[in-house]
């Protein structure tokens, strides 16, 4: 059987732009940055409580003009809902992100599920900060 | 968007504490300037900046430090400079006290890292799980 997950790719319209998001906005770790042929970069990051699963920042840049061109139009708009954090205290955290910068869509709201609060990336993925009950 | 969570001013004036430990970590500052900062009282903050982080502002003022000096020895300055360069006032403390959270001590987590560099340079794809790496069309040759 399926024992875990470690790596997830993320598509992001640009890569260095993504890089100052998830760690100097959302305070993920580096995990690998490695120089690859071509001037490309192989990038992960994770947060920093979490070991073992990196996310995997995937630029658009390496899709064909075509399918990049699509996908980027299509991560903009807001299609992609791609993932779910946790944290100690959503409140603060919500705080937090906002005072940095991060784009919030929805302000932590208590829902039958949970408190939860929506936010986008730099690239406009995305994601739910969710408590439980 | 509604932003009528509960507390919500307090939850303001705690992540402005934390903020300022983010920023500040360099300078002489201690509970008591965190604290101001953030219009708490001493002790009421301790505690609730405790429940929040799971760390008091002390412990988590160290751990910043300790951070920012991980990412300053990767640039290869000297260990001393670390040490005041993020607020600490004596070596034996900053090597202390970052043994014990970093569990190597300052030059020997330099060294861990200047070999990893050397073999990121040496073999790049052994970083890159080779699914992904084939995927990209990157190889040896």
């Amino acid at each position: 059987m399926i024992t875990k997950m470690t790596h997830v790719s993320l598509p992001v319209i640009d890569l260095d732009r993504a890089h100052d998001f998830y760690v100097n906005k959302l305070g993920f770790k580096v995990i690998t940055d490695v120089p690859m042929p071509g001037g490309d970069r192989w990038l992960t990051v994770g947060p920093p409580e979490q070991p073992g699963f990196e996310i995997i920042l995937s630029p658009i840049s390496r899709l064909s003009k075509e399918s990049g061109e699509a996908l980027k139009g299509l991560i903009e708009k807001g299609t992609f809902g791609v993932g779910l954090f946790t944290s100690n205290d959503i409140f603060a955290t919500y705080e937090e992100l906002k005072a940095k910068g991060v784009e919030f869509t929805k302000a932590p709201k208590k829902e039958f599920y949970g408190t939860e609060a929506i936010f986008k990336d730099d690239s406009g993925n995305w994601f739910s900060l969710l408590l439980t009950n | 968007m509604n932003e009528q969570y509960p507390k919500v001013y307090f939850y303001r004036r705690l992540v402005q504490a934390k903020l300022f430990i983010d920023t500040h970590y360099a300078e002489d500052i201690d509970v008591g300037n965190i604290a101001d900062e953030a219009y708490f009282s001493k002790f009421h903050f301790i505690r609730e900046f405790r429940q929040t982080y799971g760390k008091t502002p002390h412990q988590y003022l160290i751990f910043v430090r300790v951070e920012k000096a991980k990412d300053l020895l990767k640039t290869g300055m000297p260990v001393s400079d670390v040490c005041y360069g993020v607020g600490f006032a004596s070596l034996s403390s900053f090597s202390g006290l970052f043994k014990r959270i970093v569990h190597l001590t300052p030059s020997n987590y330099l060294l861990r890292h200047q070999n990893r560099m050397a073999e990121i340079v040496e073999s790049p794809l052994k970083f890159v799980p080779g699914c992904f790496a084939a995927k990209n069309g990157w190889t040896d040759k």
